[in-house]
């Protein structure tokens, strides 16, 4: 498989803060890649870099053969790397429609084609009943499958996910993690930041774990259950939790 | 990349993009209808001069909401374009003897470019920064125009009274009617503009942006670059009210034109009506323009402060019990965005 998505030593400090140090890892073409750490490893701050969202001090982004590092995240999108955010941000005051139509235009031209692909993405992801509700009117899970639909509408080869399981209604949790294998079959590469050990074990291809902004595997599940930095940094005081 | 085309799905896709109440359309018809025919009814001079203030102060708060509406910033230099609608349409008059007609076409292209220069910088700003940068901005232009001979600085340009060819000159001396179907004509063409905005493809990405900046731009929404339209569109529609105010008291001068209490008026109209609705500005106009008026008429001189006091009142009560306008007191079902079934 070919490599879409290659990061090289990318750091990025806030204050005295290293979010990220030398964090280096590849996305190959349709993966699953599980991105698991401790609260405040780097995450979250790793995709805020890749999709331009925080300047990195240092390292480099590459999508294919492009260089991508700190262009603006508009212009990231546009180049096919999709994202969703751990802090929720729908558009509150506007329907789900007319949320997933924002994302439908980048590469529609008209208001109608771009509205029936934004109802398209929204039976996707199992919600065309609801088309017509605010997003403030949803569910935190059905949120999450909104933010899904709107950077799904933007034809992304590449989709970011933080924590797409987080803080919802346990029993939604099932249907959430089947939508994340829908993509793959459906030739979307992902990369998901994921915080129960069972889903990521289960779905991902390879796992990159993080631990104070450090690197601290990059490997394929088996391995990485096994790794003890990752038992001592992670499943330790998940367990002890 | 989807190929199950469900019931659900095929049944929302024969859905029609939007949805026209046909009450509403019935409504507006009517209300049209009747500002038309109005000065036939033989209104008195008052009565023609009240309801051109309402439709010229609907105009300014439409334009202060557009910019507010659509892309969450809250302007409080507004005049400034409605001065360069004065000065262009006089100016170019005065000095060149271009037609005001001219004159206001050229006010709008001024002022839309105006907007770019001072937006680009000041567009970065968040919030009440944006606002402190559009009030001092405001006021330099004031006092720029106030010591800048080639406009006549404090006295401002008296614009020469023509009875010859009302038309190309656009005076009429005889009867105010000719500057209500004016103003008429610019109230229902703004109307119509932002109609038409609220359902484009510029319309859903300016909303992206007020709603929710950092999810417009993770969605390919250039989020500067539409400020900054959105600034010049606001812009551009404030201008021919201050060229139309120009050529109804021919007189243009720093304090008039580029007064900060035209900034907080069109500010107040759009927030006691509901800002980002598209009725509110009208809605706002209504009610607070007569209290103007009238408050002008029954307290002389002084009606000016007066009629502040009682906006002040009322806009204390609507943030407390309809921080969304007067709008919100109509029933959804009228306002224009309605639901399937
Ligand atoms: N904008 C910011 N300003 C200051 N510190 C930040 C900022 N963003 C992240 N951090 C810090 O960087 C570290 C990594 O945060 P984050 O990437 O959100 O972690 P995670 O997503 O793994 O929980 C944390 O210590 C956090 O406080
Ligand atoms: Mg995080």
């Amino acid at each position: 498989m070919s490599i879409l998505l290659k990061v090289e030593n990318l750091s990025r400090s806030f204050g005295g803060i290293h979010a990220n140090s030398d964090i280096s890892f590849d996305v190959k073409e349709g993966e699953i890649l599980g991105v698991i750490g401790p609260n405040g490893a780097g995450k979250s701050t790793l995709f805020d870099l890749i999709t331009g969202f925080t300047k990195s001090d240092r390292g480099q982004v590459i999508l294919r053969d492009k260089n991508i590092t700190n262009i603006r995240p508009d212009l990231i999108c546009r180049m096919g790397v999709g994202r969703t955010f751990q802090k929720l941000k729908p558009f509150a005051d506007q329907t789900l429609l007319e949320n997933v139509i924002v994302g439908a235009l980048v590469n529609e031209k008209n208001l109608k084609v771009a509205r029936d692909k934004a109802l398209e993405i929204i039976d996707f992801v199992d919600l065309i009943e609801k088309r017509h509700h605010y997003a403030k009117e949803l569910s935190t899970g059905q949120r999450k499958r909104l933010e899904l639909a709107r950077a799904l509408a933007t034809d992304p080869k590449l989709l970011l996910m933080d924590e797409v399981t987080g803080g919802v209604d346990q029993r939604t949790i099932p249907g959430l993690v089947e939508l994340v294998l829908k993509l793959k079959k459906n030739g979307i590469t992902v990369v998901t930041i994921e915080h129960n050990m069972k889903i990521i074990m289960d779905i991902s291809d390879r796992i990159l774990a993080l631990n104070q902004g450090k690197r601290i595997a990059f490997d394929i599940p088996k391995n990485i259950s096994q790794n003890s930095q990752v038992i001592d940094a992670y499943l330790g005081t998940v367990d002890a939790a | 990349m989807i190929n199950n085309i469900s019931a659900k799905l095929l049944e929302a896709k024969n859905e029609p993009l939007w949805y026209f109440n046909k009450n509403s359309l019935i409504i507006i018809g009517v209300i049209v209808l009747s500002l038309l025919l109005f000065p036939f009814a033989s209104p008195s001079k008052f009565a023609i001069h009240l309801m051109m203030m309402i439709f010229m102060h609907a105009v300014m708060a439409q334009s202060w909401n557009v910019l507010a509406g659509f892309s969450g910033q809250i302007s409080l230099g507004h005049a400034i374009f409605y001065g360069i609608g004065a000065y262009a349409t006089a100016y170019f008059y005065v000095k060149l003897h271009i037609t005001p007609w001219i004159g206001i076409l050229i006010g709008i292209g001024i002022s839309g470019f105006v907007a770019m220069l001072i937006g680009i910088p000041i567009l970065r700003l968040k919030g009440h920064y944006f606002a402190i940068a559009t009030l001092l901005i405001g006021i330099s232009f004031q006092v720029v125009f106030q010591r800048w001979p080639e406009v006549g600085s404090s006295s401002g340009l008296w614009i020469p009274i023509n009875r010859d060819s009302p038309w190309t000159s656009m005076q009429f001396h005889k009867s105010k009617v000719a500057y209500y179907y004016i103003s008429l004509i610019f109230f229902i063409g703004t109307f119509f503009l932002v109609w038409l905005l609220n359902r484009s493809k510029l319309g859903y990405r300016l909303r992206a942006i007020r709603d929710q900046s950092d999810a417009a731009s993770s969605l390919g929404i250039h989020v500067s670059k539409y400020k900054i339209i959105a600034f010049v569109i606001s812009a551009m529609i404030m201008a021919p009210m201050g060229s139309i105010y120009a050529q109804y008291v021919l007189i243009v001068d720093p304090n008039n034109a580029f007064n900060v209490d035209i900034s907080i008026l069109v500010l107040l109209i759009s927030v006691m009506g509901g800002v980002g609705n598209i009725w509110g500005p009208i809605i706002g106009a209504v009610i607070l323009i007569p209290i103007s008026e009238f408050s002008r008429i029954y307290f002389g001189g002084t009606g000016h402060s007066i009629d502040l006091i009682v906006y002040g009142v009322l806009i204390i009560i609507i943030c407390i019990f309809r921080p969304a306008g007067i709008v919100s007191l109509i029933p959804r079902s009228f306002r224009e965005r309605e639901k399937a079934k």
